[in-house]
């Protein structure tokens, strides 16, 4: 016998999944570059928004259209990859339709047709997403991050899908013996005809060929994920697992911050005393974020779990009125600038060598920063539970305490508050007489 | 106006069953004042024994927060819980969602752990405690749309506190496109009550009020002295003031029953 095939298959299986498992713990060690942040508490509730939210897709459905459409990609992408299972253990083993003799041809042939029927589904719902971005006028898919290697890796998915949906089709309606068989081909019947006029050996060379480019093509894409925003549909379970279950008012408290606070306000603390060793490091601590490495690693986790929807920018105050900030971007920029970090580490060999950038000014600007109401929108609207606006507020927090570079007019409210209690120039004395204004 | 101070009570050995967080709007914008001394009308209307601090009460902290000064907020924080605290303040009502987010989940882990109420909350329990009722006549049919604060709504999830006592007013409350979870923000939060906009095509109050005159409103309902601010100034500037008026539902409920 001929094993060639055999072993070119598993070949090709160990260098796809390799080189998978390898850039995924890239993936990990670039999140892992973020500070600590307890995530571990509550677990039944993480288990329950995991399994709405990621496996539920509760909150893809409340934009209904877009929503259904990808349940139907969703759905079809878990499904289908269950004849994956069986293509591999076919190409392992030289085998044809390895499962079939087991499940019985009757409900061999149900799961196919489940399968192709669901394919061809995927194939018009994946045909409409494309439409609506590059078609329709949404503006969501208009805005200025989503031109250049955005807009394409949107569509490249697109393509990816189509090709493979239509090659399982096609793997399905050149496979003679399950033609003739019946069973199961409830699409792939009515593409089958196309291929009539050829030799026998001529569809069987189709049906390999495109069996062969059919699982190929799913490792490229397995492999495609870690360059692409498509790395949602993995990581958006452990993002939903560890998102933020406090009020979304409830911005962290600095515990850095207490204890100086504290400091200052204890009327017997000696302000020339000797600080000890361990107090030295704690003062020394940066306020806020202006890089990567000071935000959480939930946050970076959020930067790579991001596909770039715009449902955030779509509702985001600032963005509706034409502001410079637009949530979608800063998630993608926090990512973007984590790769060249994670890329710069590679190439030092495992130390990160300082290149003079930094993910503030040369990636977000204080002019989006600025712009943020803190209204929470972008949080709320996240199907995949991201928190755009805790960075937001890390990198003001940096801007104000590392180097006081807030506008102008909030210095003055902030002068006004440690003044006189109140962010306008009003006498504290004053503080009660609305109640005799009456 | 009586308004009692923690100061009276405490001269007098009592204490009162909660404190009034007036907030910074309340005390000295001139429109919020209004707000708070119609909350007051409904407090004594419903023989609330309350309290506020006067001259001891000093800024929450949150606009300096949402500002990037977390050193300022908890320098705030940590005065104002020496104050509350030394009162032995357990429960607060507050007229302002930003105080009310600030004072509920902020301060607890600062030291300062009290039972916050935003007024329409507070307002609901009087009603179901049976202390208070709502006139239904007066503002019978009027169209009311109301706009969601971001740290009343989205923040802590009350949707259905202000909604429930406008429709005790018995008036027409119609929702805008953008309610409840999807509420457009009214463009103040995050500190930017205080500073002009960054450049763009638009305020956001001017594109939230066009969502509130969407409704056809002759009332908008707000929860917030800030919202209220923003939505007064784009009802002037759409000028729709003969037609539209912008109102807090204590300031509705204290027309409603003749306070």
């Amino acid at each position: 016998m001929n094993y060639i095939s055999n072993v070119l298959f598993g070949v090709l299986l160990i260098i796809g999944i390799g080189f998978f498992v390898n850039n995924i713990q890239k993936l990990f060690r670039n999140i892992k570059l973020g500070k600590s942040i307890n995530r571990n508490d509550n677990k039944l509730q993480r288990f329950k928004n995991m399994a709405m939210i990621a496996l539920g897709q509760s909150k893809m459905v409340k934009r209904p259209f877009s929503g259904f459409l990808h349940i139907i990609v969703y759905i079809g992408f878990v499904i289908i990859n269950i004849e994956v299972l069986e293509i591999v253990v076919d190409g392992l083993l030289g085998t044809h339709r390895v499962f079939q003799p087991y499940l019985g041809d009757a409900f061999y042939g149900f799961l196919i047709g489940v399968f192709e029927v669901l394919a061809a589904l995927v194939f018009i719902a994946v045909v409409l997403f494309w439409l609506r971005r590059n078609v329709a006028n949404i503006k969501r898919f208009l805005s200025k991050e989503m031109t250049g290697w955005p807009k394409r890796d949107g569509n490249l998915i697109l393509y990816f899908e189509m090709v493979l949906m239509s090659l399982f089709i096609i793997m399905n309606a050149t496979d003679t013996a399950f033609q003739e068989a019946g069973v199961g081909n409830i699409v792939s019947q009515f593409v089958a005809p196309f291929f009539e006029g050829y030799a026998p050996e001529t569809i069987h060379t189709i049906e390999r060929a495109a069996w062969w480019i059919h699982i190929i093509g799913i490792l490229v894409f397995l492999n495609y994920l870690f360059y692409s925003k498509h790395l949602h549909i993995l990581l958006a379970f452990p993002n939903t697992y560890f998102g933020n279950l406090k009020p979304k008012g409830q911005f962290p408290n600095s515990e850095a911050v207490s204890k100086e606070v504290q400091l200052v306000m204890d009327p017997s603390a000696d302000p020339y005393a000797i600080p000890d060793e361990s107090a030295e490091e704690e003062v020394s601590e940066k306020f806020g974020a202006s890089d990567v490495a000071d935000l959480s690693w939930v946050q970076l986790l959020n930067a790579y779990t991001c596909t770039e929807c715009g449902r955030c920018t779509s509702a985001c105050p600032a963005s509706l009125t034409g502001k410079e900030l637009s949530p979608r971007s800063i998630m993608m920029k926090t990512r973007d600038r984590l790769e060249e970090v994670g890329r710069n580490i590679d190439q030092n060999k495992g130390t990160f060598k300082d290149d003079g950038k930094q993910l503030l000014n040369d990636y977000i600007s204080p002019e989006e920063l600025w712009a943020c109401t803190s209204c929470n929108a972008c949080v709320e609207e996240c199907p995949v539970s991201i928190d755009p606006l805790s960075i937001i507020m890390d990198m003001r927090k940096y801007l104000v305490m590392e180097q006081s570079a807030a506008p102008q007019e909030l210095n003055m409210m902030m002068t006004n508050i440690e003044n006189n209690g109140a962010p306008w120039q009003y006498n504290q004395q004053d503080r009660l007489n609305w109640a005799k204004e009456a | 106006m009586n308004v009692p101070t923690m100061a009276d009570m405490m001269a007098q050995g009592k204490q009162p069953e909660v404190l009034f967080w007036v907030g910074a709007a309340g005390s000295y914008d001139d429109r919020a004042k209004k707000i708070s001394r119609a909350f007051v009308k409904i407090l004594h209307a419903a023989n609330v024994d309350f309290a506020v601090l006067g001259t001891e009460e000093s800024s929450s902290g949150d606009a300096a927060k949402r500002a990037g000064n977390e050193f300022l907020f908890q320098m705030q924080a940590f005065m104002n819980i020496e104050v509350l605290n030394g009162y032995q303040i357990k429960k607060i009502v507050t007229c302002d969602p930003h105080s009310f987010n600030t004072l509920k989940n902020e301060y607890p882990s600062l030291g300062g752990k009290y039972e916050v109420f935003h007024h329409t909350q507070f307002i609901q329990n009087l009603i179901s405690e049976g202390r208070l009722e709502i006139d239904n006549t007066s503002l019978k049919g009027k169209r009311v749309t109301f706009h969601d604060p971001c740290y009343l709504g989205r923040a802590n999830e009350v949707y259905e506190s202000p909604r429930d006592l406008i429709r005790r007013l018995g008036v027409n409350l119609t929702e805008m496109k953008r309610h409840k979870g999807t509420a457009l923000c009214c463009g103040a939060g995050g500190a930017q009550m205080f500073k002009d906009a960054e450049r763009g095509n638009k305020e956001i109050n001017i594109l939230r009020t066009e969502d509130a005159l969407e409704t056809k409103p002759q009332i908008i309902a707000t929860g917030c002295p800030y919202c209220n601010t923003m939505m007064t100034d784009g009802i002037k500037f759409k000028e729709k003031e003969s037609e539209v008026v912008v109102k807090d539902i204590a300031e509705l409920i204290s027309e409603a029953n003749g306070l």
